[in-house]
């Protein structure tokens, strides 16, 4: 591979222009083409579900678009202080998803979505994304891993490249090990006082947050450290960032979430689950969430009922997994900037 | 005074930080997808020169800092101060050893220099790209050699010590960039 020397910038009176070359869209569609074909040796259904939605992402750190919308119903909603009349895009397809995985427990899905997020814009970080989600019901997160190396060795001959080997990281061990206690156990304070023994910058204030302190450090710490020419699975998160996943045990009995995140040297290419399924549990912390949104000042959003009613049916034991497909086709196709692998950039949607 | 927020840094944005004055030299934008958003900047302190790295938690906002770039012909100095003035209005300002630093073995008469004040006073003095100098001394030229690539020291009015090819003579003109401190060019 050569390093792409395409300029991701819109050059003054081309804004009409696509920032993607026309290589860079072929690309596209080979990986699309070449991610349906493995979906369906694998026997893994497509299904579409709808990108706006009466209730939204709860979580803090995701915040959604949303767009006046008289047709969607508000009946399922709770908690929100959100005007009649307004609609939600999806940050992801996964409550609709799950929806259809409790109605139909034995099919495998997937789903290529356009996802929107109100985000900042950067190098990998567009407003507008699409997303790779799929669920194996039956599965752990572990087999799930193993489920996403084969995805990834598929699309990398696809490409003529040699497939990445694999690495692991465990999240709580490598925080255990570099800082001397459980994430969960930990003070903020520790967590500063080791940025500064190492000299580096750590933000005023920020150790009242040891969520967003932990982020930082893995951020500055762990992940310059991953392999650039492998698969890193981070895994055994804190169980406190569990988010919709499950709460297990590590080998030696400590709590931690059932999840995990890929990485192609620091690059943030796919979070999976071992999904929660219980209804109340997740109820509780989409309150949590909501609780932490009125405390930072955030829109507050409404509960997605429809989710909770499926979940009380019961969702089937699987695992879940969300891949950016942009990243993954600027580290295919060795692009630096992720406008080139977009037709259209935010700036010129 | 105006504040800024993250999601307005950009490279050559002027903030205040610990108190000293500072331009942004990089920025960039890190989110896990399930965690908190950072602004990892690499600011330079405009009173010292030095980059460090700064991490921002993302919304956070900074002063600004009232520095701005001005070009400003010297004057002359007064053993003390390094007098320039404003083309455009006249106006006089006076820049101490700090401020001026190493730019003083390259400010001559009527060279039109960057000034950055910061609340009106001089900061730091850029001096133009390329100067024009004679050579106050050196030793005899090495007549015909112009191919050899050996160097000799050049000594100039204001100080600065150049290294300049084997022909050149004393007396003569050349023209050396200022950012490396190294000979261009006869100036014929």
């Amino acid at each position: 591979m050569s390093p792409s020397t395409v300029d991701a910038c819109v050059p003054a009176g081309h804004a009409w222009r696509p920032t993607a070359s026309p290589a860079a869209l072929r690309q596209a569609a080979q990986l699309r083409a070449a991610i349906r074909e493995w979906m369906q040796q694998h026997d893994v259904l497509e299904v579409y579900t709808p990108p706006l939605s009466f209730a939204a992402n709860t979580d803090p750190q995701v915040e959604s678009l949303s767009v006046a919308s008289p047709s969607v119903s508000q009946g399922s909603a709770s908690h929100g202080t959100a005007p009649e009349g307004r609609g939600y895009l999806h940050t992801s397809p996964e409550f609709a998803m799950k929806r259809v995985l409790c109605a139909y427990p034995e099919t495998d899905i997937y789903q290529i979505a356009t996802v929107f997020r109100a985000e900042v814009q950067g190098r990998f970080h567009v407003s507008q994304f699409t997303m790779l989600e799929w669920y194996r019901v039956g599965m752990t997160h572990w087999e799930l891993m193993q489920d996403v190396e084969a995805l990834f060795t598929h699309l990398w001959s696809a490409f003529g490249l040699t497939p990445l080997p694999v690495e692991t990281c465990s999240y709580c061990r490598e925080v255990h090990r570099r800082l001397d206690g459980w994430p969960d156990d930990l003070k903020g304070e520790t967590i500063r006082d080791y940025f500064i023994k190492h000299h580096r910058s750590f933000p005023e204030g920020l150790e009242s947050d040891v969520a967003a302190s932990l982020d930082l450090f893995m951020d500055e710490f762990v992940l310059p450290d991953f392999n650039e020419n492998a698969i890193t699975f981070l895994y055994e998160y804190p169980a406190s960032q569990a988010a919709l996943a499950k709460v297990g045990n590590d080998a030696n009995g400590l709590p931690v979430a059932e999840r995990f995140e890929v990485f192609i040297g620091r690059v943030e290419l796919a979070n999976g689950f071992h999904e929660l399924s219980d209804a109340a549990v997740q109820r509780t912390r989409f309150i949590t969430d909501l609780e932490q949104r009125r405390v930072r000042s955030q829109v507050p959003v409404p509960i997605d009922e429809n989710l909770l009613a499926a979940l009380r049916e019961g969702l089937p034991d699987c695992a879940g997994v969300a891949i950016g497909v942009e990243r993954l086709l600027m580290i295919l196709g060795n692009y630096s900037h992720i406008n080139q692998v977009t037709s259209f950039s935010d700036a010129n949607a | 005074m105006a504040n800024y927020g993250t999601n307005e840094f950009k490279g050559g944005l002027k903030i205040m930080l610990d108190g000293d004055p500072h331009s942004i030299v990089s920025n960039e934008f890190v989110k896990p997808g399930k965690g908190q958003a950072f602004a990892r900047t690499r600011v330079r302190n405009l009173k010292t020169g030095r980059v460090v790295e700064r991490t921002f938690k993302s919304g956070e906002s900074v002063e600004s800092a009232d520095v701005m770039d001005t070009s400003m012909q010297y004057l002359y100095s007064d053993g003390e101060y390094w007098h320039f003035m404003n083309p455009e209005t006249f106006e006089q300002l006076a820049a101490d050893k700090t401020a001026v630093g190493e730019a003083h073995l390259w400010l001559m008469d009527e060279a039109v220099c960057e000034v950055t004040l910061y609340n009106g006073q001089p900061l730091a003095v850029t001096p133009p790209n390329f100067v024009e100098m004679s050579i106050k001394e050196t030793d005899p030229g090495l007549r015909g050699d112009t191919a050899t690539g050996g160097t000799k020291p050049a000594y100039m009015d204001t100080g600065a010590v150049v290294k300049v090819p084997l022909f050149i003579e004393e007396g003569e003109k050349i023209k050396i960039d200022t950012r490396s401190g190294e000979y261009v060019s006869r100036v014929k």
